[in-house]
């Protein structure tokens, strides 16, 4: 066994093996003292907790690739509500009365249309002012949100349609639509991270960004593309949610970036950028889902839940950093 | 025989800067399979040069010449495409990806839909690595590698395209000798193929051991190239700094004092085991050994930055217990550490400030800094050590090399320590300086401050240690008075051949 590998296995497995105990924990003590009698591992609930995963997931997986480049998009939330406001005031749209059902198709891309330029924005503003992408979306976070007030005030936008959410609420093999997109947006971050010169090229600007600059790849225009995907998963992640809901509130997707980020740091990439993969991300993803599910399951309410992902957030920064250290000597500080 | 031509040649190149002439109409050609040392002082115009060859900066006037094209060379992307290839002092690379990754860092072999052909980069891989004969693999990540094999990643690079210049840039600063060797092989074989090399380095034994020809600037101007093997270092020199360098060895003429430290059995896990020494006031004691040796290691344990298995430290004849550094500014034990710019100053910060930066809690009036006794210290220590700034709200980053180093003394001395811990006393400052700091490090043992010294240059340890410690491999092999040491005994000794070996 090289050196490392023993802390690496232990951190690439760490997020699994939390989710494990937490299965354990939460059937145990669900077992004792829930008020319902249903078991917590119950098929059923299994499959809901990846449906609700999804929303907070697919943009997560946006997020593992702005993050492993070394930025970060604080806007996902608020693209997320824009996108969303799209696809259902779209549909309503006179232009689109004729189309019946076909309007959806047409709703849809509009909606990932708009994520995906918002994205792209941040992106060209990063790459062409230099900014840090922190402040960048910082300011389009509420830049955007603010967009969503201006629209309908205090008001939801709504729109159901039957077509639409008969879609979404369907099962193949069992899975749920929203799983599926989950799935397989992991899937295709997965492909693009691992497999593509850009993906590696991504985790090289993350790195060591100079030494990137320095062998002539194009840091800016790999940003810029990464920042329109993140857009583009965030509209998808609304797009898949509200086709069921029919109904947006201004305030929906607030502090998504936040929970987005924790998930992606759970899952083992470095908030400087340059490791991390979206598997662990899933992980991440799944593990926030169970702990909310859980504790809801024995009883809590939102505000424990918010205290224990938060505590154990920094558990794990703790732990990360004690593994990475062990084996180098370490210099105290 | 055809006449061999240049494969890169200068010719009067001019860069001025705001106020300042970096390069002064510098000229010079490096032939196919020469080494070809570049030197002189810092600020001397070395690193400009490299710009200007580099893409980074473009001469006013001169012509470059690659062969037999004058080219223009607008950005690093075009030097690479050239042919000229830089080996870096400062590594740049991604640590967390694979040593193949880093090689083909931006050129990434390609399959359809943008995929990277992994099967075709292990095989390119395999066949440079195979080249320069390392013992590491393709699929390693860098961050696990040594830096000597870190910088063969990084020459690895330079055989992906066709070099035909290859300028490294001090690569030995941070090497052990046996990974010296291996380089200087590396650096033979590129020779063997045509290539042609900058090497630029501060250190002589270096130059005079590996390089063809020698060529010298001094401030901006090019003072000439000559034939290494016509030469000798106290020639070249001359022509650095113009003026002879007295390096010479320098016994003390003083009175010793008192023992100040005293360190007896002391360990820290593998770095070092055993070590007993001590240091009196007056006294230079020099630490000398190979990179790796256990010397900076003794250094950080003193300063509390390690915590020792065993051993006992003693300080005027009290055993003390040093935990972290606030403990040793208490104790008066104060290190003057290897990376000034990392890890001794706050270059964003003015003179002043780093100045009293240990101390400033203990001087404020009230919640206020006191700025004006600060000045104070600053003042009494600028003219004690001579320290060259206009005033003391010059920022330390854009000191020299030297001023940098006696800040970051003269904000020990000002704490009045019991001992003073220089740790490469010179690294990456200019000849000229270097004598200055040498003898300001006399001067302050003939003032009664017990110094210890840990350096990598052998005439640096030679020439300022009143008593010369060799190590290896985190033992004492043998204490050496300066009348008794010899070069051969002191290579010997930190070889781990002869001395006495420790009991």
């Amino acid at each position: 066994m090289r050196p490392g590998a023993l802390s690496k296995a232990l951190k690439g497995g760490a997020i699994w093996g939390f989710i494990v105990l937490e299965l354990i924990f939460f059937s145990i003590a669900g077992e004792m003292v829930s008020l319902s009698d249903k078991a917590f591992m119950d098929w059923d609930n299994m499959l809901l907790l990846l449906k609700q995963s999804a929303p907070i997931g697919i943009i997560a997986m946006g997020m593992t690739l702005v993050m492993v480049n070394g930025n970060i998009d604080l806007s996902v939330g608020a693209i997320f509500a824009i996108a969303a406001i799209v696809l259902l005031d779209s549909m309503t749209w006179p232009i689109f009365a004729g189309l019946g059902d076909r309007a959806i198709p047409v709703a849809w891309l509009l909606a990932l249309a708009t994520g995906t330029a918002l994205g792209a924005l941040n992106g060209l503003i990063v790459w062409k002012t230099g900014v840090d992408a922190f402040i960048v979306t910082l300011g389009a976070m509420l830049g955007f949100r603010g967009f969503v007030f201006m629209f309908n005030g205090e008001n939801p936008t709504s729109h159901l349609n039957w077509t639409l959410v008969d879609f979404a609420e369907a099962q193949v093999l069992g899975l749920h639509t929203a799983t599926w997109f989950l799935l397989g947006a992991t899937l295709a971050v997965w492909f693009l991270m691992a497999r593509t010169v850009h993906g590696r090229n991504a985790y090289a600007i993350g790195d060591n960004r100079e030494a990137a600059v320095n062998a002539g790849i194009r840091v800016g225009r790999h940003m810029t593309i990464n920042f329109a995907i993140i857009g583009f998963l965030a509209a998808l992640s609304a797009v898949v949610f509200y086709s069921e809901s029919g109904s947006v509130n201004p305030n929906d997707g607030q502090l998504y970036e936040l929970w987005v980020i924790t998930a992606v740091v759970l899952g083992g990439t470095k908030i400087t950028g340059g490791a991390g993969n979206v598997i662990g991300t899933l992980g991440g993803v799944i593990a926030i889902q169970l702990l909310r599910k859980g504790l809801g399951h024995v009883g809590a309410d939102t505000s424990t839940v918010n205290l224990v992902i938060g505590l154990i957030l920094i558990a794990v920064l703790i732990l990360d950093r004690q593994l990475n250290v062990k084996g180098k000597e370490a210099l105290k500080i | 025989m055809t006449s061999v031509k240049p494969v890169l040649r200068l010719d009067g190149i001019v860069k001025t800067f705001p106020g300042v002439r970096a390069l002064d109409g510098v000229s010079f050609s490096v032939m196919p399979g020469e080494v070809h040392a570049l030197m002189g002082e810092n600020g001397a115009g070395k690193s400009t040069l490299m710009k200007v060859l580099g893409g980074v900066h473009q001469p006013d006037s001169g012509a470059i010449h690659i062969g037999e094209e004058v080219v223009a060379i607008a950005d690093p992307l075009e030097a690479k495409a050239k042919g000229i290839v830089f080996i870096h002092q400062e590594l740049s690379l991604a640590e967390e990806l694979s040593v193949a990754e880093n090689i083909y860092l931006g050129e990434l072999p390609r399959k359809s839909f943008g995929r990277v052909d992994w099967g075709k980069l292990a095989a390119e891989t395999d066949a440079i690595l195979k080249r320069l004969n390392v013992r590491f693999d393709a699929n390693d990540r860098v961050g696990d590698l040594s830096i000597a094999n870190q910088q063969m990643v990084e020459i690895a690079r330079a055989l992906t395209v066709e070099a035909k210049a290859v300028i490294f840039d001090e690569p030995t600063a941070s090497l052990t000798d046996a990974e010296k060797v291996v380089l200087f092989d590396v650096i033979a074989d590129l020779k063997a193929i045509g290539v042609g090399i900058i090497y630029i380095s501060h250190r002589m034994e270096e130059i005079f051991r590996i390089t063809d020809r020698i060529s010298i600037l001094r401030d901006g101007r090019y003072q000439g190239t000559v034939a290494t093997a016509e030469t000798t270092e106290e020639d070249v020199t001359r022509m650095m700094i113009g003026r002879n360098l007295d390096l010479s060895r320098n016994a003390s003429h003083h009175e010793m004092g008192e023992v100040a430290l005293e360190v007896r059995g002391l360990s820290c896990g593998d770095l070092f085991r055993d070590v007993s020494f001590e240091v009196r006031r007056g006294e230079v004691v020099g630490f000398y050994g190979l990179v790796g040796a256990g010397r900076t290691e003794i250094a950080e344990t003193l300063f509390g930055l390690r915590v020792p298995s065993a051993g006992q430290i003693f300080l005027d004849g009290e055993e003390v217990r040093i935990q972290s550094p606030a403990d040793a500014i208490a104790h008066g034990v104060s290190l003057v550490p290897e990376d000034r710019k990392g890890q001794g100053l706050v270059l964003g910060m003015n003179c002043r400030d780093n100045m009293t930066l240990p101390q400033v809690d203990e001087m404020k009036t009230g919640p206020f800094v006191a700025e004006g006794a600060e000045i104070a210290i600053f003042d009494e220590y600028r003219e004690r050590l001579d320290i060259r700034t206009p005033s003391w709200r010059q920022k330390a980053g854009n000191l020299s090399g030297g001023n940098q180093q006696k800040i970051v003394i003269g904000k020990w001395l000002s704490m009045n320590p019991r001992v003073l811990i220089v740790d490469e006393p010179t690294r990456g400052i200019d000849v000229g300086s270097k004598s200055e700091i040498h003898k300001l490090l006399r001067a302050l043992a003939a003032q009664g401050y017990a110094v210890m010294v840990i350096s990598s240059e052998m005439p640096e340890v030679l020439h300022v240690s009143d008593r010369i410690v060799a190590m290896y491999s985190g033992r004492i092999i043998r204490s050496f008075s300066s009348e008794e040491v010899t070069e051969d005994s002191l290579i010997q000794a930190i070889s781990g051949l002869g001395g006495d070996q420790a009991a």
